[in-house]
Formats: structure tokens, C-alpha cells, sequence
């Protein structure tokens, strides 16, 4: 077994695949990102309670690999507090280390995210790790100002 | 010969990949090339390289007779009357898409019928949704038996005197199932259908005749069967492509071309619109060669062992469900407890063994079998029982790593 693959496979993502945090539906009033990895299959809600500019909480359900499924439970967990612009900053800090770039370690504390470095090293599950985040990104980007 | 000389005469199969001996079990998605279509492509660029139908000079005639020449190819591996009855196109998606484009918009309105399968690709589902939608036609679906064949009982049930085509795969690239299209043509003629066939996965592995089948269009890919990528085949029968008209204008495809009105060549070249695919069909042809020289019967005789021998072996393991009948074409649609697709998918790649997951364009299929992904190993000529023995221990490895997390 090569060591790439305990590299993606780390214990920290597998427990979130076990036990996902934040798996779930938020029902009064949130925000409901649908989204799906087309090549695939794998699928995310999720939803957001977005309250004054600041992500109050995060839940998502789907189906999908290990991946993304540990991905979208980081992610909830990341975001929860956290003002809109922030949480794109960090989307964005994520998309850098899928890419296998350089990224801003310092801005905000990326916690057990950072186990998900080494899926830069596997460009087939790059699109895994990063649906959660695409659907946060949605579903407080610019689709929402479209709507107004 | 046998598997391992085939193998021999495919460079890309001699490779390590993550440090294993590759094991190449995805073929279903696109097959590898033999040295002798790639050397037929490098000749064509290197020594006759120039465009069809027009030139003078001699280097345009080399090229026109080695497009032309494929085409003779073609009519004779698939058992066409006549070359005017094979039309190149892209691949088999752009060859289904010709056929509800052209045949499908001219002839169906409201109260139509178009009738296929859940478990087509979406390149043979897509193409008459979008008919229907235009023409008002109803698109209906034939239902599968629980092993995921069809009962001609509702073939039967499923085409009336309403409906005006009928299209299936020959063998489905998910479930493996090989389906009776000469009894399904005849069902759907006696109702004054046309009938459409899927080849994309036949046309590699087994022989077809098209006037045994007596299908009226049958669309197939070069890339799956040992050819490049970028061409394909339609075979339509001459009487119906000689009513039908064009999908692509341009250059290539006219006779008269006026200010306000143009006229069309003969078949099959009015369907050819624009610079024609010229090192695509002179690959095709030293494909459709070297699967000659095989022979396509000693092809499914391979693949058929080999499909029996990793049904067998996949059975020793537990948590392991095989999608699809018994009798099947060579490839094998699994799913381990526990462990995602993708992920015995990523497992295997470490181990330098391909195999595709996920959908598989077969969404409806998905649906059916309740499942959102699968795991697939396919297999062709230059596949080996060693192939399937690093398949199997490979399978082993994923378990044993997802296992202890679970």
C-alpha cells in the first residue's frame, strides 16, 4: 500500500466519513444548495442558516465517496460563525490546497481540513473534496444577490 | 494466437503505473490500440496527409482512397449491402443524434411512440427525449426483468401500432446483458417501426451482421474496438437515408450550391458535412484489419471465459454484489459493502489496475439498480486471467484497508 494513499486516506478523514458532523437537514427558513458531481454521481444538500452576514449553522445530507462526504462534514464545521466573506476566503484558501498550491495556513484555523491536503496528489478526486464547498460557495454567492 | 501474443501488440499495456505492472480493465470506456492502427495513423500524417474528394493531385487520391477504402471496410464488417448505407460520424452519440435529429423530427408528432430501455446510455436516451419534446412524441420504456434482461413478452406489450421507433443497445455497458435486437426489430416492425441499435458495445466484441438483424440504423464507435477517438459509424439502410435530409451544411456534402438554394450529393456523403474525418476512418480501417485477423469470434470466446473466471473469483469474496445476469458479455458492474466505487476505484489505481466508477452514463440505470455509483472491470482481447487475479487481490487490498475503519 502506498504511502499516497494513507496520505488521502488519513484516520481524520475517515472518521468523518464514519461519523459525520453536521449530517443532517437545517428545516426553518435556510438556505438549500442541491448540487451534484456529474461525472460521478455523488450528490449534496445542503443547508445554511445565514443570519446578518454570518453563517449560523450548516448541515448537509447526499450520498458520496469517502471524499467527499469527510469533506462535507469538515466543511460544515469550518464554516459554522463564520461572516460569508470569510467562509468564501476560506473555499478559496481549500481550492488552493486541492490544487496542490501554496495556501494561507495563517488567516484562519483550517483544523482537520488540512487532512485533505493529500487528495491534491489524486486529481480524479479533486472534484470530491471540493462539492460541499462549491455548494456553500452557491449558496451564499452570488446566487442569492441574483435573486434580489 | 492467444491473449498474451494479442497483448503484445499493444505498446501502452507495457507500463508501470504507480509502480505496479499496469492492468488495464476499463476497455467498456475506451479500448487501448494496436501497433498497427497507430503505425496506420503515423503513415497517414507522415506520407499522404491531405484532403478527400477534391484534390487533383496525387497525394489527395492516396487520401481518398484510404478514407473510401474504410468505408468498404466498414460495410464489410458489420454485412452492409452497400458503402452508401455507412455514414462516418463522430462516434456513436453523434450517430444516434443524426438518426432523431434527421429521421426522428421529420416523422414522429403527437401521438408517436419512441420506445427504448432503462438501461441505455444516455447518448441513446437523451437524443429521443429531446425528439419527443419537440414533437410532441411520448417516449416509453420497455421494463427489465430483475437480472437486468428484457423479456420480449414487453417488447410485445411496450411497442404498438403508435410507435414509430424503437431503439435499444445491443449490450448494455453496464449490466453486460446482450439483448435479442433481431427479435426486438421484428417485433418492431410488424408494428411499422423503425429500429435503432446501440452497437457502441457489440460491434468490439462480437460479429454483427446488420441484414441478419435486419435493424434499420446501427451506430457504433472506432475508439471502443481498437480504433482512435473522433470516429464513429452509422449504418442506415438506403432507402430510409435516402429520404432523409441532411444535419450539417457545409462544404463536402453539396452537389449545387445557389444563392438562395443548394442540393445535396448522393449518400452516404451528404451526411458528411465539412472536412471529413480522414485520419479517423484510415485508423478505423486498420482496426476493423487487425480485429479481422483475430477474429471476432475468438474475441467473445476470450472475453466470455474471462467474464465467467472473474464472476467466479468475485464470488469467493464477501460483501461483493455483481450487477447484471449471469449470461453476460465481458465485463463485470460490482459494488463492495462499505466501501464506495470511487474509492475501490482510487484503492485499485494505487495498485496500477484501471477501472472506471462512478455512473457510468447510465443515470436511469443508477436509479433502477438503487444505487448512485458502481464499480466496474471490463475486459478485452489483450486481457489475461493474470489480469484478473491483480483485479481480485487488488479488491482484497480495499476491503482490508476500508475494513479495519469500519
Amino acid at each position: 500500500m502506498s504511502s499516497n494513499l494513507d496520505q488521502l486516506y488519513r484516520q481524520v478523514i475517515m472518521d468523518h466519513y464514519k461519523n459525520p458532523r453536521n449530517k443532517g437537514v437545517i428545516e426553518d427558513n435556510a438556505l438549500t444548495i442541491n448540487m451534484n458531481n456529474p461525472t460521478c454521481g455523488d450528490r449534496i444538500q445542503l443547508t445554511l442558516k445565514v443570519e446578518d452576514g454570518k453563517i449560523e449553522s450548516a448541515k448537509f445530507d447526499g450520498e458520496g465517496c469517502s471524499i467527499s462526504l469527510a469533506s462535507a462534514s469538515m466543511m460544515t464545521q469550518a464554516v459554522k460563525g463564520l461572516p460569508v466573506e470569510d467562509a468564501v476566503k476560506l473555499a478559496n484558501i481549500f481550492y488552493d490546497m486541492m490544487l496542490g498550491n501554496d495556501y494561507d495556513d495563517e488567516s484562519y484555523d483550517l483544523g482537520d481540513i488540512e487532512a485533505l491536503s493529500g487528495v491534491s496528489k489524486f486529481p480524479a478526486r479533486i472534484k470530491c473534496a471540493t462539492l460541499a464547498w462549491k455548494a456553500m460557495e452557491q449558496g451564499v454567492g452570488k446566487d442569492e444577490e441574483e435573486e434580489e | 494466437m492467444s491473449a498474451n501474443e494479442w497483448r503484445k501488440l499493444f505498446p501502452i499495456l507495457d507500463q508501470e503505473v504507480n509502480g505496479k505492472p499496469l492492468v488495464y480493465l476499463d476497455s467498456a470506456a475506451t479500448s487501448q490500440k494496436p501497433i498497427q492502427v497507430i503505425e496506420a495513423l503515423d503513415k497517414y500524417y507522415k506520407e499522404y496527409n491531405s484532403n478527400v474528394h477534391r484534390g487533383v493531385h496525387t497525394l489527395g487520391t492516396r487520401a481518398t482512397d484510404g478514407y473510401e477504402g474504410a468505408r468498404e471496410k466498414v460495410r464489410r464488417f458489420i454485412g452492409a449491402k452497400s458503402t452508401q448505407e455507412i455514414i462516418f460520424t463522430r462516434g456513436t452519440t453523434t450517430a444516434i443524434n443524426t438518426v432523431a435529429r434527421s429521421y426522428g423530427m421529420a416523422n414522429l408528432s403527437e401521438g408517436d411512440e419512441i420506445v427504448i430501455t432503462p438501461m441505455e446510455h444516455h447518448s441513446n436516451i437523451i437524443p429521443w427525449q429531446q425528439v419527443a419534446k419537440t414533437t410532441g412524441a411520448t417516449l416509453k420504456y420497455i421494463p427489465l426483468q430483475p437480472d437486468g434482461t428484457i423479456d420480449l413478452v414487453d417488447v410485445e406489450n411496450t411497442v404498438t401500432e403508435h410507435t414509430k421507433i424503437v431503439s435499444v443497445m445491443q449490450v448494455s455497458n453496464v449490466l453486460g446483458t446482450i439483448n435479442p435486437i433481431k427479435e426486438i426489430a421484428a417485433i418492431a416492425h410488424k408494428n411499422g417501426a423503425v429500429m435503432v441499435v446501440d452497437g457502441a458495445q457489440s460491434a468490439p466484441h462480437m460479429k454483427v451482421d446488420v441484414q441478419d438483424l435486419d435493424c434499420d440504423f446501427f451506430a457504433f464507435s472506432a475508439h471502443k474496438m481498437c480504433g482512435p477517438t473522433g470516429i464513429g459509424v452509422l449504418y442506415g439502410k438506403k432507402a430510409l437515408l435516402n429520404k432523409m435530409d441532411p444535419v450539417e451544411f457545409g462544404g463536402e456534402m453539396i452537389d449545387f450550391v445557389g444563392l438562395q438554394e443548394s442540393t445535396w450529393k448522393e449518400l452516404p456523403w451528404k451526411f458528411e458535412g465539412g472536412t471529413p474525418i480522414i485520419a479517423g476512418a484510415i485508423g478505423l480501417g486498420a482496426a476493423i484489419d487487425f480485429l479481422e485477423e483475430v477474429g471476432l469470434d475468438n474475441v467473445l470466446k476470450h472475453e466470455h471465459v474471462l467474464a465467467e473466471y472473474a464472476m467466479e473469483r468475485l464470488s469467493e469474496l464477501e460483501g461483493v454484489t455483481i450487477f447484471g445476469p449471469k449470461e453476460r458479455a465481458g465485463l463485470v458492474t460490482f459494488n463492495l459493502d462499505d466501501v464506495h466505487p470511487h474509492d475501490v476505484a482510487t484503492v485499485l489505481d494505487s495498485e496500477g489496475i484501471a477501472v472506471r466508477a462512478g455512473h457510468h452514463c447510465a443515470q436511469p440505470l443508477m436509479k433502477w439498480l438503487d444505487v448512485t455509483a458502481t464499480a466496474r472491470a471490463s475486459f478485452y482481447l489483450y486481457n489475461t486471467e493474470d489480469d484478473i487475479d491483480a483485479f481480485l487481490k487488488g479488491l482484497t487490498t480495499a476491503k482490508e484497508y476500508f475494513g479495519h475503519v469500519f
